[in-house]
Order: structure tokens, then C-alpha cells, then sequence
């Protein structure tokens, strides 16, 4: 048997879904989180059931990517397959109207009516029993975040059934109406703090200071914890306990030989540098987890915060008039602040978007001017210690690039963005557990996708060393690396490696002794140049061929002329 | 004026009404005439906002931003040309900005 759980963006469905399966994909509090399904395994009674979670639609005629694999999942359906609708209880209204499309589709629907405790302090009362009856299919009241309710839920899938309710289609909302009066009732009620916030946050005079205040904070917050987290856990613990083992290890293997220098690597000064010994078990563990974890720790830690509680949308709402002159609108900023953790989920929430120049537009400024978590780690790490000023530079270069790439392309790109149009959500304190739990996750995805990378990159590096490939490239590319970059001929290894993982190519600067002004360089050109290949990936499957093509030729060319000018300038 | 934003063409314009656009944060009307095509009719109307719903203008933005409008319980963020082509008649006794 097959579970889909359908319904409107933003109603929990990922939260139920976790809940039924134990598996883990992230929720957050706005519309389009889930842009790919989610298939999961459940038990119901002696059954097993395969459950899908399908991203969020409001009405049955897409209007974007991510709306249309929803109806498609709709209609793979086979018989005997159940529907679990989630429905958000606050908005009862345009719920249903997704309700009663599905019910005209005859298929087996379980009403889940989430948000159920929400309704009390809105001064809203739904009398489920009549719903049920009027409805003809089960509907269940929950809780998802907590997990009330949910156990009955699943109880309850073996009454799904279709419904034999009638209406005809241009009276749906007409019908909503009728079976809204007849079943909820709202008491008047003064606004919490939490929604004045709210309506602070979206007003010109307030909510510019507050969009400063947010981002500033946040700035700050992941540089404390991250810096924190360096100073204090990760580097004693790679400098006290696992340097002198490490040493330990060096002398048994004998100080040096190939394979000795591929699991240590070069002893500085009869020490273990872990930023310039580049073997696998001291630079390759050190550069993940001691450089670039306790800063992607930090980052999703303070993302998913402003993600549960509601804010995102409403800087949308505050930057669109910015953005639309970059040819796109306001929720662009969702998918560039996923990319400042990594730019895959980034490139991956343009699905969001109705035409396909505005996933052009977002995908390409996004993986050339949008530094991920841990290529923003290491070039902290590397050029924080020069002085602020010159992390401003790299971070202003990017900053300038993101906003010149999107108007030029605004200019000159065939075709028009469309309009903002979005839901706003309520502001939901986040629920800490939740929360944990998609920290948890994105910890977890960041490890399994980068451990393996990362002490790929290092081997890629030591190979590349060792049969001489860098000093050959080197030669070949040194009109443009050296000429117009200002860069040694070295320096193309990090470009190679690049591809592999920006981390591991940013630490191999570390060793070639550069000046401050090649490291700006170097800095600005390893994240513009070209994507890594996780990124790379994705960006394929999203845009198509073509369009990749054109994309990669963009981030060359400006990767030369932003190079080249910094070369010049500074 | 209680006509669109650009003016030309207003076939949607009702008497007495004005467009979301230039509805003032906290007013609140109920809509008349949306001035669109197929598209955006079906397009606000998965958030509820279609003929004879009661809204309230939560904020706008300067520079002609997207206006936040409030329908039941639902909050909606649009570009400030689909405001324009929501006629809406206030609730209040004051017609004319």
C-alpha cells in the first residue's frame, strides 16, 4: 500500500511524516521546503505501508516545478492507495479548497487536521465530528510537532475511503463557505505579541531596522559560536590529543615515503601542521572537522531558527523591490541564504521559482557569488588573521559580483520575472526538539557528503604532487594564473582540487606562502570560478545541459574579469 | 484619483473603489472586481483572494514593494502590480484617499 501525504505548503506534512517513519527530511515554517518527495517505510496494524511525502499544493493546476511533481504523484496512484491530506486548522477555508478537489478525485482520503492547538489560542473552535460527517472521510485532529493525535491517525487509515460528496467545480469556494460556517466558529480575540512582531516585521519604518538587526545578529552569532567552537573544542582537541598521536604514528611509519606521507604528510619542522601537512588523517580530518564544522554547525543552528520561526518569508517581502532589479523577486533570498550553508539545497530551492530564466538567473549568481559554509570557514580562517578589512574586501567582491551578474542578466535575458506571491506564515516559536532534529540532519548530511571529499581531495592532491601534474598545468595556465590573476603557477592545484571541494583548495594556499592581496585573489576566484562537483551535479540535473553550459561559460568569464580587475586594483 | 496604478485601460475599475495598491496599511474593504486573467485569477485564488472576500492591508513597501494583505487567517505577500488589479470597497466610510 501507498501513503501520500498531500496538502497546502506549509502545513506540517514533512512533520508528519518524520513522525510516522522515524526518518528525518527537513521541515521549516514556509511555503516550499519540500520540493522533492520523500518516500519513507510505516507499519499500520500487520501492514507495511510505503509513505510519500509530496510537496505542498494549493490547488490540483500547478503553477511551478515543485507544485506539478505533486499533482504527478497524484496520478500514479493505484488503487487501494490512501491519501493522508494534512489541512492546517487555522485555515480551515483554503484548506478544503484543496480537500474538496482531491475528494472529487475519488480516491481514499484521511483528513489530518494539524495544528489543532493552535486553534485555541486563535480563539477558533472546529467541530471535527461534523466535518467528518459532512466530508464523509475520517478526519483526525493533530499535533505533529508534538505528536499528539498522530497514533490515531494512523489508526484510522483503514477507514479512508472516497467520498461520495458532490459540488460542482465552479461553486468550490462557494462550498468551502458553506462547510466553514457549518462546522467552525471564531471568538474575537485581541493580537499576541507574537503577531504585532509579525506585522512589525513586514512594515517599511519597522521592518527595515528589524531585517538589519536579524542579519547583523546573525553575523554575529555564528562568528561567536563558530570562533568558540574552534578555539575552544576543535583545535585543543587536534592539537593536544590527536597531533602527539599522530606523531607517534609518523615515527613508527619512519618520518617519510610516499605512503607515509599520504596518511601524515609533510612534518613542518619535525611538527604536524594540520594546515600545511596535507596527509589524510591530519589535514583531511582537520579540515572538516576542525576547521569547517564548528562554523556549519553554527550557520544551521542560527538558519534553522530564523527558518521555524517564520521570518524568511518576510524578508522576502522586505528585499523584492532589491531583487526584482536582479530579475527575480523576494523569496530569491530563500535559496541564497540555504547557499551560504551549501550551495546544493541552494541550487535545489530554485525549484520555487515559475520560469525558467528565474532559475537561470538564481541558480548561476548563486554558485558563483554565494560562498558555502566551508569554503567561508577556511577563507576566514586564512585571511581573518591579515585584519577585517581584507574579509571585506572578498565578501564585498562577492556581494558587488551577485548584484551586477543578476542585472545584467535582468537586462539582456529574453522573457520577464513575475510577481511575488507568497504565503506568510504566523510567527511559531520554534519547537526546540524540532529543531535539534533538522540541525541534527543537516549535521549529518554535511559529514556523509563531505568527510568522503575532503580526504578525496587531500589524496587527489598528494597524487597530483607526486607525478608532477600541478607543475605541468602549471606551465600551461601560467598566462592566466599568473599573468592575469597575479597568482604562482602552484596555485592552479587549488583550482583543480577546487572542483573536488573549496575547502581543501583553499587550504592548500596555506602552504604557498602568498601575499595578502593573492589571497584576496585566490579567496574571490576559488568561489567564483567553477562549482564543486556536488553542486556542479545538481545544478545539471536542475537547469538541463544547455543552460549549464551557458552558466559555466558566465562563471568563467566573469572569474577572469573580477580576478584580473583585483589583480589590477589592489 | 481612485483609479490603478498606470491608469490606462482600467476596465475592472468599479465605482467607488480603489486597488490594494493604494489602499492605506490597516484599512480593510471587501474586493470588487479582480482586473486579471485567467492566471492570476487562479493564482490568488489558491490563497483566497478572489470576489467578495473581505481583506485587510496588512503593510506595503516603499518604491511601489509588494503589499501583505490578510484574508481570514491567511497572509499573502504580492508584487504591487497584482495589487493594482484589486478593486476593493472599503469597509469604512471613506472612499477617496
Amino acid at each position: 500500500m501507498k501513503i501520500l501525504l498531500m496538502g497546502n505548503p506549509n502545513v506540517g506534512k514533512s512533520v508528519v511524516f518524520n513522525r510516522l517513519t522515524g526518518a528525518n527530511v527537513i521541515a521549516s515554517n514556509y511555503a516550499g521546503t519540500t520540493v522533492e518527495f520523500t518516500k519513507g517505510k510505516m507499519r499500520i496494524g500487520a501492514e507495511r505501508a510505503e509513505l510519500i511525502d509530496v510537496p505542498g499544493t494549493y490547488t490540483l493546476q500547478p503553477t511551478c516545478k515543485a507544485e506539478e511533481i505533486a499533482v504527478e504523484m497524484l496520478k500514479e496512484r493505484t488503487d487501494g492507495d490512501v491519501i493522508i491530506n494534512v489541512v492546517e486548522s487555522t485555515n480551515l477555508e483554503r484548506s478544503l479548497n484543496l480537500t474538496l478537489q482531491l475528494l472529487k478525485c475519488k480516491v481514499s482520503v484521511v483528513v489530518a487536521l494539524n495544528f489543532w492547538d493552535e486553534t485555541k489560542h486563535k480563539g477558533i473552535s472546529i467541530d471535527d465530528k461534523k466535518l467528518e460527517e459532512i466530508l464523509g472521510v475520517p478526519c483526525v485532529p493533530i499535533c505533529a510537532v508534538t505528536g499528539e493525535g498522530v497514533k490515531r491517525l494512523v489508526e484510522r487509515v483503514k477507514d479512508a475511503k472516497s467520498s461520495a460528496y458532490e459540488y460542482k467545480d465552479k461553486e468550490r469556494w462557494h462550498e468551502v463557505g458553506n462547510i466553514v460556517d457549518k462546522v467552525q466558529n471564531v471568538a474575537h480575540r485581541h493580537h499576541t505579541w507574537l503577531e504585532k512582531l509579525a506585522d512589525a516585521s513586514v512594515k517599511p519604518l519597522t521592518g527595515i531596522p528589524i531585517a538589519v538587526v536579524v542579519m547583523f545578529l546573525a553575523f554575529k552569532i555564528i562568528g561567536f559560536i563558530g570562533e568558540g567552537l574552534i578555539g575552544y573544542v576543535g583545535e585543543p582537541i587536534f592539537e593536544n590529543l590527536w597531533a602527539p598521536l599522530m606523531l607517534k604514528l609518523s615515527s613508527i611509519m619512519g618520518s617519510e615515503g610516499f605512503v607515509h606521507d599520504l596518511v601524515i604528510g609533510q612534518l613542518i619542522d619535525g611538527e604536524i601542521d594540520f594546515g600545511q601537512s596535507f596527509g589524510l588523517l591530519t589535514t583531511g580530518l582537520f579540515v572538516p572537522l576542525g576547521a569547517v564544522l564548528p562554523y556549519v554547525f553554527a550557520f544551521y543552528l542560527v538558519l534553522s531558527f530564523l527558518e521555524d520561526l517564520g521570518y524568511l518569508p518576510r524578508l522576502a517581502v522586505m528585499v523584492d523591490t532589491i531583487m526584482h532589479r536582479l530579475g527575480l523577486h523576494g523569496f530569491a533570498i530563500v535559496p541564497m541564504m540555504l547557499g551560504l550553508g551549501c550551495n546544493v539545497p541552494g541550487a535545489l530551492a530554485t525549484r520555487i521559482f515559475e520560469t525558467r530564466r528565474e532559475r537561470f538567473i538564481s541558480a548561476t549568481i548563486l554558485s558563483i557569488a554565494v560562498p558555502c559554509a566551508a569554503l567561508q570557514a577556511m577563507i576566514v580562517g586564512l585571511i581573518g588573521e591579515h585584519g577585517l578589512r581584507y574579509l571585506a574586501v572578498v565578501y564585498g567582491t562577492l556581494f558587488v559580483v551577485w548584484i551586477l551578474l543578476g542585472v545584467i542578466f535582468n537586462r539582456f535575458l529574453k522573457g520577464e520575472s513575475p510577481e511575488i506571491f507568497l504565503e506568510v506564515p504566523p510567527y511559531r516559536i520554534p519547537y526546540m526538539r524540532s529543531l535539534g532534529k533538522k540541525l541534527w540532519i543537516r549535521i549529518r548530511w554535511f559529514l556523509k557528503e563531505a568527510i568522503p571529499f575532503v580526504l578525496l581531495g587531500v589524496l587527489v592532491v598528494n597524487l597530483l604532487y607526486t607525478f608532477g601534474v600541478i607543475q605541468f598545468v602549471g606551465k600551461f595556465t601560467a598566462p592566466v594564473v599568473t599573468r592575469v590573476l597575479g597568482l604562482p603557477q602552484e596555485a592552479v592545484g587549488a583550482l583543480i582540487v577546487g572542483f573536488l571541494r573549496k575547502d581543501v583548495a583553499v587550504g592548500m594556499l596555506i602552504p604557498l606562502g602568498l601575499t595578502i592581496k593573492q589571497l584576496v585573489v585566490a579567496s574571490v576566484v576559488l568561489a567564483m570560478y567553477f562549482p564543486c562537483v556536488a553542486t556542479f551535479t545538481t545544478l545539471v540535473r536542475e537547469l538541463g545541459f544547455a543552460d549549464m553550459f551557458k552558466s559555466a561559460i558566465v562563471m568563467i568569464v566573469s572569474t577572469l574579469v573580477v580576478g584580473g580587475l583585483l589583480n589590477l586594483i589592489l | 484619483m481612485a483609479n490603478g496604478a498606470t491608469g490606462t485601460g482600467r476596465a475592472g475599475y468599479v465605482e467607488g473603489s480603489i486597488s490594494l495598491a493604494q489602499m492605506r496599511a490597516g484599512e480593510s474593504g471587501k474586493i470588487v472586481k479582480i482586473d486579471g486573467g485567467h492566471g492570476l485569477l487562479r493564482k490568488l485564488d489558491t490563497l483566497g483572494i478572489r470576489e467578495g472576500m473581505k481583506v485587510t492591508k496588512v503593510s506595503g513597501q516603499w518604491m511601489r514593494g509588494p503589499v501583505l494583505v490578510q484574508q481570514s487567517n491567511t497572509q499573502a505577500a504580492m508584487g504591487f502590480g497584482m495589487a493594482s488589479k484589486i478593486f476593493v470597497e472599503l469597509s469604512k466610510k471613506e472612499n477617496s484617499k
